[in-house]
């Protein structure tokens, strides 16, 4: 039986990664930012489950996944807030305009 | 080969959702999208025996973030704000700039040698995949050279309640005791004396707290301001 092995799970991860780091560069909605956050975190989560099953790593792997999701969940509650409160001030959620202390 | 099926059909999924997200304008399909590709990462999860960090990535992500960036969509989409779009010009750098990164990713990727990695890391048990693979060339030698009719049987009833053990989900305990210091996959079985491997409690409950003040934080920030104006400040 020849499964998947590492490297493909790791391309994977890299391809998350990278959408995700486009997406927060290249959108202005502050909420599509938020998406690319979460894009990256869960391609950082593939890698870390991944290590976690092909080499001696072990569980440790999959506890620090299971801590990114809880810190990610948290990340997104505090990052909806503000954009809220910059909605409520700004009247747009366009990141570009948030210049306001541009000096 | 279901496997590999899998893995395919997933990884394209989970690659395919995450471009979408970065191709699409609209902040609606975009959170849909987002929930194809998480979704697909869960599955991908699953596929790699960790069960409870995949049920946990459906629970938490696709049923609580996603859900509560799409009420941050509700919130603040009015009309012209559904649609902000950066300059043609500003999209092709950002995505010249992610295919070089993916560039360098992929070459990292493919020029290390990971098996030689993995025997670098101190030996304290082999990893979950090598294990599983032991045990299967173990099993089928012993079906195939099993003599008589009744050995074969045993032998092919232990092949198959290895298989359903496999199959059944069997990392919360493991990810449970883990947090103690309890290693069944490293050092259960190894001699007294030695101390147990650091375990997870303290990070637990340093996430356990800072979830709760986030949250709470959260709540303060998003709360509905009473709107002062000039001429009404006599009245409050």
């Amino acid at each position: 039986m020849d499964g998947v092995g590492l490297e493909a799970y790791l391309i994977v991860g890299a391809v998350l990664f990278v959408c995700g780091i486009v997406c927060m560069a290249t959108k202005r909605n502050a909420i599509g930012v938020l998406m690319g956050v979460e894009l990256v975190l869960n391609g950082a989560n593939v890698n870390f489950v991944a290590f976690s099953r092909f080499t001696p790593l072990g569980l440790d792997g999959q506890a620090t996944a299971l801590f990114v999701v809880v810190l990610a969940a948290a990340e997104a509650a505090v990052a909806l807030a503000i954009a809220l409160n910059y909605y409520n001030n700004h009247l747009t959620i366009d990141v570009d305009r948030g210049n306001e202390l541009h000096g | 080969m279901t496997e590999q099926l899998l893995f395919w059909v997933f990884a394209i999924l989970s690659c395919g959702g995450a471009l979408a997200v970065v191709v699409t304008q609209n902040v609606v399909r975009m959170a849909f999208w987002l929930v194809v590709s998480l979704g697909s990462v869960a599955a991908l999860f699953f596929l790699l025996h960790a069960d409870f960090l995949g049920a946990a990535q459906l629970l938490i992500y696709v049923g609580g973030t996603v859900v509560l960036l799409v009420f941050g969509v509700m919130l603040t989409a009015s009309g012209h704000t559904i649609k902000v779009q950066t300059t043609p010009a500003e999209t092709l750098l950002g995505c010249g700039v992610g295919l070089l990164l993916l560039c360098v990713l992929v070459f990292g990727i493919n020029s290390v040698e990971w098996s030689d990695v993995a025997s670098r890391i101190p030996k304290a048990g082999d990893s979950a995949a090598v294990i599983d693979q032991a045990e299967d060339v173990r099993l089928e030698s012993a079906v195939t050279s099993a003599k008589t009719d009744e050995s074969r049987d045993k032998a092919k009833n232990a092949q198959e309640a290895v298989l359903a053990r496999r199959q059944s989900g069997r990392t919360l305990r493991q990810l449970g005791l883990s947090f103690f210091g309890l290693r069944p996959d490293r050092n259960l079985n190894q001699e007294p004396g030695k101390p147990l491997a650091p375990g997870y409690l303290l990070p637990f409950e340093i996430i356990s707290i800072h979830l709760l003040v986030v949250l709470v934080g959260a709540a303060y920030l998003a709360r509905a301001k009473r709107r002062v104006t000039p001429g009404l400040e006599a009245d409050l």
